[in-house]
């Protein structure tokens, strides 16, 4: 068997050799989605650790050392400790929505990691209308959170799901259209085919002016829906205690938090598909090596995840009437006139390619 | 706005909201009952008493000396000043005079605490307004406090340094070059926490313009210290009614006529550079004497009514004793600042929205044992 | 050294001169210096609204700091004392109320001169039973509603919680 890195061709072909066409299809997308959920239950974890590091990092401290060497195992050991807690709830709760919530926001963000092209073969689900399928996972998300502040029957949390759906309604807006913008120059929706187009240079670099403000209104509003600081208002804990999820405990509490750590990954990496060439090495330096895309993949990512770590890590909070005024008032003219000058751009090709 | 509401079958109403006694803003066991409708606040109802521990009703029964030790446990964040007041209201009715060197000592003390008290707020109010890393650059400045501290007095929060005459010990030998050490740390690290938090938009965003409470208001509402200075009203006690060795010193008292919440906050960020000045001036001067004077071992006030003002970290911290003449005091009322600070909460944050509330708060500094007492 | 605290030094006025102003305004004041440092005036309660407002309005005490406000047991009698400080003349003044009526002891707000003894006012209620007419929310402050008796009156006793030495 020849094992290449199109993981669904080769599972497919392994399985139809034992079975027919129909039980292959479901037995490939089964492994699929057992591997990935595999993947990123533990990708998430490091993230979480990821975080802790690079807060202590900021704040004078060590960090979570004591489990595993250098805490490499802190988060597991806290996973384990989650799994195994009891599972408490208010008694006037709407138990049903109550217990459904969680699920809604773990699956929406497990969804949308499917479509991303980690090297050149590695893509689970290459649907050519890839970037509008992420948009449209993405917000389903909160549904989940507004599900779960509602059902807890507790005033924190709904306020808080309240903010989250206020938050996130709006800046689906000027995540939409910077993406919007950027699909003007590569004329396709598909992730694949983008990441082709910037084989003459990186998106950011093409679309120079208009890029590099779609990417900062990108990472404004990306950073918003991920409700993490300085735009957390829906946990907000000096002010909520904690949000939409103050009622929820062991594992359920695990999935809101975890979902907020591949959340955060799937914005940067959409943002290193788009801007950044996605598995493309700089001046295609590696292309002989083509698992190594993996690598570019994953080291602009998590330097983008850096990115919004800083960004929690030193600013305040908004209040959440600025927050609403940042994104009507300026983001979203802002990004409207983008889209123009983007279109300027391409039609007069103006585009910088190598 | 008005005519859809009123067209559609749809109702909104305020409702209620219980802020505490635990909760993360609170800073203790405080509870507030808030009116909201939406975001906006309506009301604020402070709820007190979670933390009460009758310490006036206490010290009726206790000595004077027993009574210096109650007193930490009111505002634990300047528990030296408040030793003080108490030494100070006893010395005053004994017409004793303390050695120059006590004088001293007690004021770069006082200052250091009010520094150490000061920078812990201002880890807080980053907390609370979102920021999460100014609490850590806090507390390493407040952690090298707390070890002279812990050098000189024998303890970090509740020092029990003060007795009435004077000091229950002479400093610790490193003393002096600890806190010159200090201060040098001190001069590099705060000009740190302008361009982490005081410069940054968001954080003017938020706090500027909001919780505006006006002088007449500060005054009739009783407010003191960063407080009532962030509205312009000069009430620093150090000036007005300057005990210790605060005569002797120069310093500016920080004044600042917005009344907002960025005010009160730019109040105690330069306060801490006056402070700085004032241990500067004081350090390399400590006379040379006794740590103390002799007291009687029961201390008996003559009769009469006895007040003494102090100027602790929150404000103006009064002591009011009622004697008649025996080793116990008859009454003993402490006029806190958080109590008189915290009444003003609800003039200054209806309209605003929760998070405005938390960042007034925040600058109100409260500590809830001395609220409650 | 004696210049750096001239911005904070106002000539204060003598307790004499105060005394002769003050005492103009209503006859049966009583004033003493005995046993304090400041001027105190003892003020019968249904004199005490009308005393304050003045010592308030007037322009020449301007007494608009109301720095400390105490409950008292004297025994007998229950009282308030209540400390006053002009921020602008910066002379500093002690007025007592006091009454025998120990069952229902009642004296006039003074939170709508002060603001501040709104607070302050509710307190004394909590601890000594003192009501105050005309206050707007007059409730137990730190106490629950339920609290049996007033815990700083001398009579009060409470056998399983105080200490007695």
């Amino acid at each position: 068997m020849n094992i290449t890195l199109s993981i669904t061709t080769t599972i497919y072909k392994f399985l139809s050799e034992y079975m027919s066409e129909g039980a292959a299809n479901i037995g490939t997308m089964v492994t699929i989605a057992f591997i990935y959920l595999a993947i990123f239950a533990v990708a998430g974890l490091y993230l979480v650790l990821l975080e802790r590091k690079v807060a202590a990092w900021f704040q004078l401290r060590i960090g979570p050392n004591r489990v595993g060497w250098w805490g490499l195992l802190q988060t597991m050991a806290d996973a384990l400790k989650l799994v195994s807690k009891e599972l408490t709830g208010t008694v006037k709760a709407d138990k049903f929505l109550y217990n459904l919530a969680p699920y809604f926001v773990i699956v929406s963000s497990l969804m949308a990691l499917a479509v991303f092209p980690f090297t050149k073969e590695f893509q689970a689900f290459d649907i050519n209308i890839g970037i509008f399928f992420l948009i449209a996972i993405s917000s389903i998300g909160v549904i989940g959170i507004l599900l779960g502040g509602w059902a807890s029957n507790n005033k924190f949390a709904l306020i808080g799901a309240m903010r989250s759906g206020v938050q996130t309604i709006s800046y689906e807006l000027s995540v939409g259209l910077s993406l919007l913008t950027m699909v003007l120059i590569t004329g396709t929706l598909q992730l694949s085919e983008i990441i082709e187009v910037q084989k003459n240079g990186w998106l950011i670099v093409q679309g120079h002016i208009p890029a590099v403000i779609a990417f900062m209104i990108y990472m404004i509003a990306g950073t918003a829906e991920t409700n993490r600081a300085p735009f957390d208002m829906v946990e907000a804990e000096s002010e909520l205690g904690a949000g939409f999820h103050t009622e929820y405990s062991g594992m359920k509490f695990a999935y809101f938090f975890l979902a907020e750590f591949i959340n955060m990954f799937i914005i940067a990496a959409i943002a290193t598909t788009i801007f950044f060439g996605g598995w493309l090495s700089p001046f295609g330096i590696t292309d002989a090596i083509p698992w190594l895309g993996a690598f570019w993949f994953l080291g602009k990512t998590l330097l983008l995840v850096f990115l919004m770590m800083w960004f929690r890590w030193t600013f305040p909070r908004l209040r959440v009437d600025q927050l609403l005024t940042l994104e009507w008032k300026y983001l979203l003219p802002l990004n409207l006139l983008n889209i123009i000058l983007m279109a300027l751009i391409v039609w007069l090709n103006l585009t910088i390619q190598f | 706005m008005d005519t859809t509401i009123k067209n559609s079958n749809l109702k909104s109403e305020e409702y209620f909201i219980n802020m505490g006694p635990q909760h993360p803003a609170t800073h203790g066991v405080l509870r507030l009952l808030l009116t909201i409708d939406g975001e906006i606040i309506k009301k604020v109802e402070p709820d007190l008493g979670y933390i009460h521990r009758s310490i006036e009703k206490m010290c009726e029964r206790d000595s004077y000396q027993q009574i210096v030790h109650l007193t930490d446990r009111m505002d634990y964040l300047s528990s030296h000043i408040n030793n003080e007041a108490v030494c100070l209201t006893v010395e005053k009715a004994l017409e004793l005079e303390v050695p120059e060197r006590v004088k001293v000592i007690r004021t770069i003390i006082g200052e250091l605490t009010r520094i150490a008290s000061h920078t812990l707020w201002w880890g807080v109010m980053g907390m609370d307004v979102g920021a999460l890393t100014t609490y850590f650059y806090g507390f390493r400045d407040r952690e090298m406090i707390n070890d002279i501290f812990e050098e000189t007095c024998g303890a970090r929060l509740t020092m029990n340094y003060n007795i009435p005459g004077g000091l229950m010990f002479d400093i610790h030998p490193n003393f002096v070059k600890r806190v010159k050490d200090f201060i040098a740390h001190f001069k590099t690290k705060l000009p740190e926490y302008d361009t982490l938090l005081s410069g940054n938009v968001i954080f003017q965003k938020r706090t500027k313009g909001v919780g505006i409470l006006t002088k007449e208001d500060a005054i009739s509402f009783g407010a003191s210290g960063p407080v009532g200075r962030g509205s312009g009203y000069s009430c620093d006690v150090r000036k007005h009614h300057p005990y210790s060795a605060l005569d002797k010193v120069k310093f500016k008292e920080i004044l600042k006529t917005e009344g907002d919440t960025f005010a009160r906050y730019q109040v105690r960020v330069e306060e801490m550079w006056e402070s700085l000045s004032i241990i500067e001036q004081l350090i390399d001067n400590i006379p040379e004497g006794d740590y103390k004077v002799a007291t009687n071992a029961v201390i008996k006030l003559p009769k009469g009514e006895f007040y003494q003002k102090v100027e602790t970290a929150r404000g103006e911290l009064g002591v009011y004793v009622v004697s008649t003449g025996t080793k116990n005091p008859y009454r003993v009322k402490f006029r806190s600042p958080g109590f008189s600070n915290i009444s003003l909460l609800n003039h200054i944050t209806v309209g605003g929205k929760i998070g405005d509330l938390v960042a007034t708060m925040a600058t109100l500094d409260i500590v809830v044992p001395d609220i409650d007492r | 050294m004696k210049d750096l605290m001239k911005d904070y030094k106002t000539e204060v006025m003598k307790n004499e001169a105060l005394q002769n102003i003050i005492s103009s305004w209503i006859p049966e004041l009583e004033f003493t210096e005995e046993g304090s440092e400041f001027l105190t005036i003892s003020v019968k309660p249904e004199n005490l609204h009308q005393l304050m407002n003045q010592l308030k309005s007037n322009k020449e005490t301007n007494f608009d700091y109301l720095f400390c406000l105490t409950g008292m047991d004297w025994g007998k009698e229950l009282g308030v004392v209540y400390h006053l400080e002009s921020t602008t003349h910066r002379h500093i003044i002690v007025v007592k109320v006091k009454t025998t009526d120990r069952d229902n002891p009642e004296f006039d707000t003074v939170c709508d001169i002060w603001k501040t003894a709104e607070f302050h006012e509710r307190e004394v209620f909590d601890f000594f039973g003192i009501k105050f007419n005309n206050h707007p929310n007059l409730k137990r402050l730190f106490l629950t509603e339920d609290w049996d008796g007033y815990p700083l009156r001398k009579d009060y006793v409470d056998e399983i919680n105080m200490v007695i030495k």
